[in-house]
């Protein structure tokens, strides 16, 4: 708790330093894509959600394998605080994807092959929480999150190889995408523009600002669940307290 | 070895003599599928287009109303207990019941599938890659379900959790299903890459449904 | 600020980043209060765990 004191605050100070600094890129010195025109500025937020929903994912995975295999006590709240942010940037990803789409394919949804590996990790993020709040005894609940998690995260490559194609030239694998096996005819350019450095360093800014806004906010969930536990325990002694006393004065 | 087998021989007894289970399965498949014409048209052609997507749609959601019945019975009677407690790996018993769960509902529905076909125009010429990749892809469906029906024994509403928590890692058994019948449907193209790779998903599920399945029920079972 | 013809979008990319961000920082504050007040209040109480108490006699 002591090292969150400080390490919050700080972290949430340089996010929103970094973030002003990106913001600031992304609006007033980021040139025009040539393609897209304007609309790659959706991009600067896009793209960061889209990497903090693997991450958080990726994340929550370590701390499930911090709690089953080495049973460190705070894993478990490591893994439940970070579920909600996982999910929320993975809902901005889906939004800001589509909202992406629009201009540039015409249609709000898209099934274009990584926007639909995001919508399938939403539904692996759905699947924890649900889980999670399905049982009352929250250390075995933690315990099978944390196996759900973990089995989550070994299928995961799968899915985004079956959905979004595998190329390595070098060793001859080519796994098409699924959406290119099903329209032949209208080939969906995997969307994303040619990285140009006056782009790319926008877009790196954001996402480190981003992903320090994620672990801030994350310490200041594990801080708030570390309380809810205690308030809990606190609460259960003071019943025990009270049925014990009670107990005492029927007995006499 | 005799002890996975007796597992073995005692829930497929079970299930047999349970027979309303398998029905309730098939009936459902018929249903859904027949709901599809219902809903999207009866042109023909269009539906011989979405055949194979539908009962493969069809097919996951027949698979997954039985899933919960793999340990749940046992588990409500005390059975769970004796049987994790009596010496064989709770690997092997995990699974021989997601192996009883292939046999008496993977298989079923992929028998099904080519005759359901018919309501939908299906292209009989691609039945025998429509049965494969049915029986191929019904095991990770039985194995990687029994994970989420091991974790969610003490659950409420455990139906719908498990639906949820589990369609998407079917994701890539469906993809590379449909990918290898559509692949047989309209060469050029070899469906073999696809099938090969859904059997391998269905092998590695083999191996790791029962390990995530018996490290769950591990942490509910006394 | 011209952002083209496709403004709106980029706007509204922005807005929601902006909504669902702020809410959860809000969310997190609110939360973080409510679980330090209710302590503070079982603490006056003097409500103890277990094994403080068993320190403290």
């Amino acid at each position: 708790m002591a090292f969150s004191r400080i390490a919050m605050p700080t972290l949430s100070v340089l996010a929103a330093v970094v973030l002003a600094v990106g913001f600031y890129l992304a609006f007033f010195v980021s040139p025009e894509d040539y393609q897209q025109g304007q609309t790659v500025k959706i991009m600067y937020v896009h793209v960061p959600s889209a990497w903090l929903a693997m991450m958080g994912y990726g994340f929550i995975a370590l701390s499930s394998f911090g709690l089953l295999v080495f049973r460190h006590p705070l894993a478990d709240v490591s893994a439940k605080a970070a579920v909600p942010i996982g999910a929320a940037f993975t809902f901005l990803a889906l939004v800001t994807g589509s909202l992406w789409g629009k201009p540039m394919w015409g249609t709000y949804w898209v099934w274009d092959a990584r926007l639909t590996s995001v919508l399938i990790l939403f539904f692996l993020y759905l699947g924890l929480m649900a889980l999670r709040s399905s049982m009352d005894d929250e250390v075995t609940a933690g315990k099978l999150t944390a196996i759900l998690a973990l089995v989550g995260v070994v299928i995961l490559p799968f899915i985004k190889i079956s959905v979004e194609g595998l190329t390595i030239p070098w060793l001859g694998i080519e796994i098409p995408s699924w959406n290119t096996l099903h329209q032949p005819s209208s080939v969906l350019r995997a969307g994303g523009p040619k990285i140009h450095p006056s782009i790319l360093i926008p877009l790196l800014v954001n996402a480190l600002g981003f992903t320090l806004l994620f672990f801030a906010m994350h310490l200041k969930s594990m801080r708030n669940e570390i309380l809810r536990r205690r308030v809990r325990a606190l609460t259960m002694a003071e019943v025990q307290r009270a049925q014990a006393f009670e107990a005492e004065i029927l007995a006499e | 070895m005799t002890g996975f087998v007796a597992i073995l021989g005692r829930d497929l007894r079970l299930a047999l003599r349970d027979g309303g289970a398998m029905g309730t399965a098939l009936g459902f498949y018929l249903i859904v599928v027949s709901m599809m014409p219902l809903a999207v048209g009866p042109d023909l052609k269009m539906l011989s287009r979405i055949a194979a997507g539908v009962l493969w749609i069809a097919l996951l959601l027949s698979a997954l109303l039985s899933l919960g019945r793999i340990f749940e019975t046992d588990f409500e009677d005390g059975s769970l207990d004796i049987i994790a407690g009596c010496g064989l790996p709770l690997e092997l018993v995990v699974a021989a019941k997601s192996l009883v769960h292939w046999l008496t509902t993977g298989i079923p529905l992929a028998l099904a599938a080519p005759i359901l076909g018919l309501l939908l125009n299906f292209d009989l010429s691609a039945t025998p890659f429509l049965v494969a990749t049915m029986l191929v892809g019904t095991v990770a469906i039985s194995f990687l379900g029994a994970i989420a029906a091991a974790l969610t024994l003490r659950a409420r509403k455990s139906g719908v959790l498990v639906a949820v928590m589990v369609l998407p890692l079917y994701v890539p058994t469906l993809i590379y299903g449909i990918t290898a019948i559509s692949i047989a449907l309209t060469p050029p193209g070899s469906p073999w890459p696809s099938f090969l790779l859904l059997s391998a998903i269905s092998l590695a599920s083999v191996v790791l449904g029962p390990l995530a399945a018996a490290a769950a029920l591990r942490y509910q079972v006394q | 600020m011209d952002l083209g013809k496709h403004a709106v979008f980029i706007w509204a990319s922005y807005a929601v980043v902006g909504v669902v961000v702020s809410s959860l920082i809000a969310w997190l504050i609110v939360e973080g209060r409510r679980y330090a007040r209710q302590l503070r209040e079982l603490e006056a109480r003097g409500v103890r765990r277990r094994s403080q108490k068993e320190n403290a006699e």
